[in-house]
């Protein structure tokens, strides 16, 4: 007596089938599948970091792709590697994804040296988002520092785009040196928005610096706001949004309406390979954007 | 559940059978231990002889078969500036027998994270959908806590469970294919005597069990303990060799890495598993790394199998085989770790 056992093959199932969607997050499909991208132009922000206008090539997939402000993709390197990158363009922008990289690792060093046209591979768009829904009609806090003014350019093309969904908005932004300011360019722009105030401070200040001096924290005490009726959304080091959201719940504003994201080295984006687990929270599924009252509750996360 | 009882003959028929065409992988006597205790693997058998399903438990999980150690995720085919990306997924059916239940609850955990909810993994679910599970009951290993954890028994997850009455097997029936398999050789139904006799042998293995831990409310005490010097005095210990992880059924971490060839026309996407007690586990670009000492990357392992797991499934990520204290060099093992813990809740 023979008994063969039945072959399954998954690529066979009804799921499979569909366009891949990485929002369908229960839909079986080619998890590890990317979307062919190309690198359609590269602008130097600073020494260190680039902004890369990455346009995936089929269509119908850059017709389909949306993401929320404070999402994330994973960007492939064919035969260097994958990371995560949070998405520092508009939403509603359904040309091409803009992707600001710091030079910091083997990917990132690879990055920069490509040129205009080169293949990359997307996945994603993955993890939570800022609710802006939820943020209607109170005022917005947008704080940032250093690189985390990245994933916080996505929440600022929003806000400014639904300009009358939000009461007063706030554009904080601080770095160690004036050199290091990132997306200087957009600074005029956003300043000229009617209601949109945008304060910028440093630390060390070199000769031609005429702005702010200090860290970041003492913008916010001067500020005028009315901490019943705000949002905010902090993006920087642990260590400054530390500060600054216990300075934001000293002047009242409650911890289950600051927001801010964290950043950790992850291999899947899925909830699977652990690496970037804070305590044993995954911060690409559960995160990368949290209340700053589950971060409070998050063993090793500040 | 549909209950059946077969001669050992006829089980012996049925694997048999499925040995003519497909891979069947086993408990496998590979050598004695320094205790004088035979050590035993899950490996590939070629005949029904070289099973031992009388085995205690075996170094190594048979997670290797659904989780393979290192993996081939994709492919890229490069073509001068241009590249195309090929995805493969295993197919080729065969058979684990021999499974206890621990083994068998942690696939079921292990199905939980990467076949439900969010992104299911079709590299594991097409393992998982093609291999055929035999499970058999046992008296409890050595320093086993199965019992502690509520995974010395099973009720799903696998397609047939035997019960061995001495003379025959209680088989509990678990899927259509593990009924058609049944119905193939000679079998029964299930008289009164039989139940009596698989209740008694269920009782006496539960009776049986010399370890236990007390999980309750673990995931506070946990929290509590967050700062205790317990870590530090096993994390001093700790060898950071990752071996736990390795000899654990539903430790899943992992890392991917590419690879190119010599000749630069292919890379290779490698997904293959980590443990988070290994140095570089949390480590990021920049050489900053967010657990560098050893006791935050053991204390992070316990977190995970009894705080984060069970905040996220209701139930720890540990199944008690203790495998993990059996291959550690260290002698670090769960029951001692949390008996300690519970200790310094009462200092």
């Amino acid at each position: 007596m023979s008994t063969e056992l039945h072959r399954y093959d998954i690529t066979q199932e009804s799921d499979f089938l569909q366009p891949r969607d990485f929002n369908r997050k229960t839909l079986l499909q080619h998890v590890d599948q990317v979307f062919r991208a190309q690198i359609t132009n590269i602008i130097d922000l600073t020494s260190e970091e680039k902004l890369f206008h990455v346009r995936l090539v089929k269509d119908h997939q850059r017709e389909r792709f949306t993401f929320l402000p404070g999402q994330f993709v994973m960007l492939e390197v064919p035969g260097y590697g994958e990371i995560p990158i949070s998405i520092s363009s508009a939403p509603t922008n359904k040309g091409y994804l803009e992707l600001c990289i710091r030079k910091v690792g083997r990917v990132t060093s690879v990055l920069h040296k490509a040129r205009r046209g080169a293949l990359v591979g997307i996945r994603g768009p993955f993890g939570t988002s800022f609710p802006m829904e939820k943020m209607r009609d109170h005022s917005v806090l947008l704080i940032a520092g250093g690189l985390g003014l990245a994933p916080l350019r996505a929440p600022i093309f929003h806000v400014t785009e639904n300009r009358t969904n939000y009461d007063q908005v706030h554009i904080i932004y601080g770095t160690r040196t004036p050199d290091q300011l990132l997306f200087d360019y957009q600074y005029e722009q956003w300043r000229r928005i009617n209601g949109v105030n945008l304060s910028i401070i440093v630390e060390q200040p070199d000769e031609a610096w005429t702005g702010e001096v200090g860290l970041i924290t003492k913008l916010i005490d001067d500020l005028d706001f009315d901490p019943a009726n705000t949002y905010a959304i902090v993006c920087g080091p642990p260590v400054m949004f530390k500060f600054v959201c216990n300075q934001l719940s000293t002047k009242g504003v409650p911890m289950h309406r600051m927001f801010v994201s964290l950043e950790r080295r992850m291999h899947c984006g899925m909830g699977k390979c652990c690496r970037c687990n804070i305590g044993s929270t995954y911060t690409c599924v559960d995160g990368p954007v949290f209340d700053y009252w589950s971060v409070m509750n998050l063993k090793e996360a500040i | 559940m549909l209950f059946k009882i077969l001669t050992k003959d006829g089980f012996e028929q049925l694997v048999d059978g499925i040995l003519e065409s497909n891979e069947v992988i086993g408990p496998k006597r590979v050598a004695t231990g320094a205790n004088g205790k035979p050590i035993h693997q899950y490996l590939p058998v070629t005949s029904f002889g070289e099973l031992d399903l009388d085995y205690e438990t075996t170094e190594f999980p048979a997670k290797t078969y659904f989780l393979p150690y290192r993996e081939t995720l994709s492919t890229f085919h490069f073509d001068e500036a241009d590249w195309t990306q090929e995805i493969r997924y295993r197919i080729q059916p065969r058979a684990i027998v021999g499974l206890h239940a621990c083994d068998i609850n942690g696939l079921l955990k292990l199905d939980k994270v990467f076949g439900r909810d969010a992104f299911p993994s079709p590299y594991y679910l097409s393992r998982r959908r093609n291999t055929l599970v035999v499970g058999i009951d046992h008296m409890p290993c050595e320093g086993g806590f199965c019992q502690s954890v509520d995974a010395h028994v099973v009720s799903h997850g696998f397609d047939l469970f035997l019960t061995d009455l001495g003379d025959r097997y209680f088989v509990s029936i678990g899927s259509d294919r593990g009924f058609d398999l049944v119905g193939k050789v000679e079998n029964r139904e299930v008289s009164e005597d039989d139940t009596h006799a698989y209740l008694a042998v269920r009782r006496r293995i539960s009776d049986a069990f010399k370890t236990h831990v007390r999980t309750q409310n673990l995931p506070t005490l946990l929290d509590l303990e967050f700062d205790s010097p317990v870590w530090k005095r096993w994390g001093d210990k700790c060898l950071s060799c990752g071996s736990c992880a390795m000899a654990c059924p539903t430790c899943y971490c992992y890392g991917v890495n590419e690879e190119v060839s010599m000749d630069f026309t292919v890379g290779t996407k490698v997904k293959q598993l980590h443990s988070c007690n290994l140095v570089d586990f949390a480590m990021v670009a920049g050489d900053h790394n967010f657990r560098p000492s050893r006791e935050s990357r053991l204390k992070y392992r316990y977190y995970h199998q009894h705080r984060g797991f069970a905040e996220a499934y209701d139930e720890p990520k540990c199944v008690g085989c203790n495998r993990c204290g059996r291959v550690c060099l260290a002698g670090i093992n769960p029951p001692e770790v949390i008996a300690d813990l519970h200790e310094e809740d009462r200092a």
